[in-house]
């Protein structure tokens, strides 16, 4: 019998894959891009767990906005990820230190 | 064979191909590898959405992720051109933090889940009844009609600020204007001359058509 436990365990263990993932890969900002992507899916799992679980639609409406801001979120991202590598030609995350933050 | 023993059997494996596919968007070399296997990741979380019982959104989550977002990781990965050593720098070097990071992460969420004590919590009859996608649609367009609309708004804010972003104007550049060249009139390109005909000797070489210098670059 599936759980409640089993999807959030699975949740947790993607988001800190994801985590990991954003500490490795200090050098492609299109991995980051993906991590976060990553995160996004295991923060999408619970709340479908839990609105399973707890019999409430909310739970699946707010996964539906969450993919919607996320496809937004990426498309610009990748744009702005383009417009960089035109300008600076590199994609390496220490390298983008123009605004000196 | 028990139903919910298959259940759990098939959860294990679209868990594990899952997760499988993780660790590999965050650790292979090439970039393009890693977008497919997000893919491979994606997919295999729609399976256990499925397994919840939230056919929609496991629907969605391939249409949208799979089919449109995955494939512009792709063509934006496969039009930068990156350089892998460059890339793969300092990754031995942060690892070991990545790894000890990730793992006191997971180990305070489990503690905190209280995975023994939930494990009792089972998941109980499906409450969207028949369908999935009623039961959804009910709640998008009665309650959630207005967050549904500002979606919608903010997809197209999406792609216009996608578009402004890339969009370039070269310089130096000839390029057609067809609202130019439509709007063209025979008297913009020829201007009929009117020679009297006892000069025709001294003009020797028929009078080219005179074309505009403004409309050159508009051929």
């Amino acid at each position: 019998m599936i759980t409640l436990s089993h999807y959030i365990v699975l949740g947790a263990i993607l988001f800190c894959i994801a985590v990991a993932g954003l500490f490795i890969n200090r050098k492609n900002v299109i991995v980051l891009l993906m991590a976060i992507e990553l995160m996004l899916l295991a923060v999408n799992t619970n709340f479908v767990a839990f609105s399973r679980f707890f019999g409430d639609v909310g739970g699946q409406v707010f996964v539906f906005f969450i993919l919607t801001v996320a496809a937004a979120e990426s498309a610009i991202g990748l744009a702005i990820l383009v417009l960089l590598f035109r300008n600076r030609s590199t994609i390496n995350v220490a390298e983008i230190d123009s605004m000196k933050g | 064979m028990n139903t919910d023993l298959l259940q759990l059997i098939c959860f294990y494996l679209f868990a594990a191909v899952a997760v499988i596919g993780a660790l590999m968007v965050i650790t292979v070399k090439n970039s393009v590898h890693a977008v497919l296997s997000l893919v491979l990741t994606f997919f295999s979380m729609a399976c256990v959405w499925l397994l919840a019982e939230a056919e929609f959104l496991a629907v969605a989550l391939v249409v949208v992720y799979v089919g449109a977002v995955m494939v512009l990781f792709l063509f934006v990965v496969m039009m930068l051109d990156i350089k892998q050593e460059v890339v793969r720098e300092g990754f031995i070097r942060y690892l070991p933090v990545g790894i000890v990071v990730a793992v006191v992460m997971l180990v305070e969420m489990l503690a905190m889940i209280g995975v023994k004590a939930m494990h009792a919590h089972t998941l109980g009859p499906n409450p969207a009844g028949n369908s999935n996608v009623a039961w959804l649609g009910q709640a998008l367009y009665t309650d959630f009609l207005l967050p549904f609309e500002i979606a919608a708004l903010i997809l197209t804010v999406g792609i216009v600020a996608a578009v402004a972003l890339t969009l370039r104007q070269r310089v130096g550049v000839r390029h057609q204007t067809a609202s130019q060249q439509v709007e063209v009139q025979a008297t913009d390109r020829v201007r009929v001359i009117k020679v009297a005909t006892e000069q025709m000797a001294s003009v020797s070489p028929a009078p080219a058509p005179v074309v505009d210098p403004t409309q050159e670059n508009a051929k």
